[in-house]
């Protein structure tokens, strides 16, 4: 079972991203998805250092949906901020943040979820992964946004990848 | 009727999205402030294009039509790659000229 489907949750992905970019789903495209589901994750396994395991589905909702709202706020900010950045320029400034999550798809997914909130830029990570350096563009308050970076995202990765 | 509506609202919420970005490119000063702007065309002014996409079309053809969520999403997980590169590369530069920017962190 390993050998032939060692990823199944990408072969799901896959699977469901075939039928949907294929419409309408009829016999062949679903023989064709399955194909592909089950024949690149196979010849991507080299590619991928380490098994991808998620634990609790239901955290990974509840943080798609807080980044989501996160997103969305952060978006307001920046814009808000842009256009009045003649009459008040934006306290743009690094942050080291101290991390606890060791996992490379968590950091993986961390990244992703720092560049997408348009307020943070994930700007480099240490050798040992023990920390990482943002830069934040227009925060008052950076110890409350330490506390809700490491609450918020990394502590629900730890939860979900380790 | 109301369709057309939402997908206006949807449209021109993008457009503003995008155009903000754009004058956050061309209005702050410094290299890492002008790193955040293009983040909303990304995020918010993908979205809604694609959320407009998707209500035309199902209206249209009478079925879900889903596929433009396809885009934010690999937008969403290929962004990191030039971000992360940018960000580095701007990072060492400017060590390399004496910036003010904070020192590598592998000692700590």
């Amino acid at each position: 079972m390993k050998r032939i489907l060692p990823a199944p949750l990408l072969s799901l992905s896959l699977f469901a991203l075939w039928l949907v970019l294929n419409p309408p789903p009829g016999a062949g495209q679903v023989l064709i998805a399955a194909i592909v589901a089950v024949a690149l994750p196979v010849a991507a396994t080299p590619l991928r250092p380490q098994r991808v395991r998620i634990r609790r589905p239901w955290v990974l909702l509840r943080l798609i949906l807080a980044v989501g709202r996160d997103v969305i706020l952060s978006n307001w900010l920046v814009g808000r901020a842009v256009l009045r950045a003649g009459a008040r320029p934006p306290s743009a400034a690094f942050v080291r943040i101290p991390l606890e999550l060791r996992d490379v798809n968590g950091l993986a997914a961390l990244a992703v979820i720092t560049t997408g909130v348009p307020g943070t830029v994930w700007s480099e990570l240490a050798r040992d992964r023990s920390a990482v350096l943002l830069h934040l563009f227009d925060v008052d308050d950076v110890p409350a946004f330490v506390e809700h970076y490491k609450s918020c995202y990394e502590r629900p990765l730890m939860e979900i990848f380790e | 009727m109301w369709v057309e509506a939402a997908v206006a609202t949807l449209l021109v919420a993008s457009g503003l999205a995008t155009l903000v970005a754009a004058i956050g490119l061309v209005r702050l000063t410094s290299f890492f402030q002008r790193m955040h702007p293009p983040a909303l065309a990304s995020t918010f002014g993908a979205w809604a294009v694609a959320a407009a996409s998707i209500v035309y079309f199902s209206a249209l053809e009478s079925r879900p039509v889903l596929h433009a969520w396809v885009i934010p999403i690999v937008l969403a997980i290929t962004l990191p790659v030039t971000t992360v590169l940018i960000a580095r590369a701007a990072l060492f530069r400017k060590r390399q000229r004496g910036g003010d920017v904070p020192p590598p962190l592998h000692e700590s």
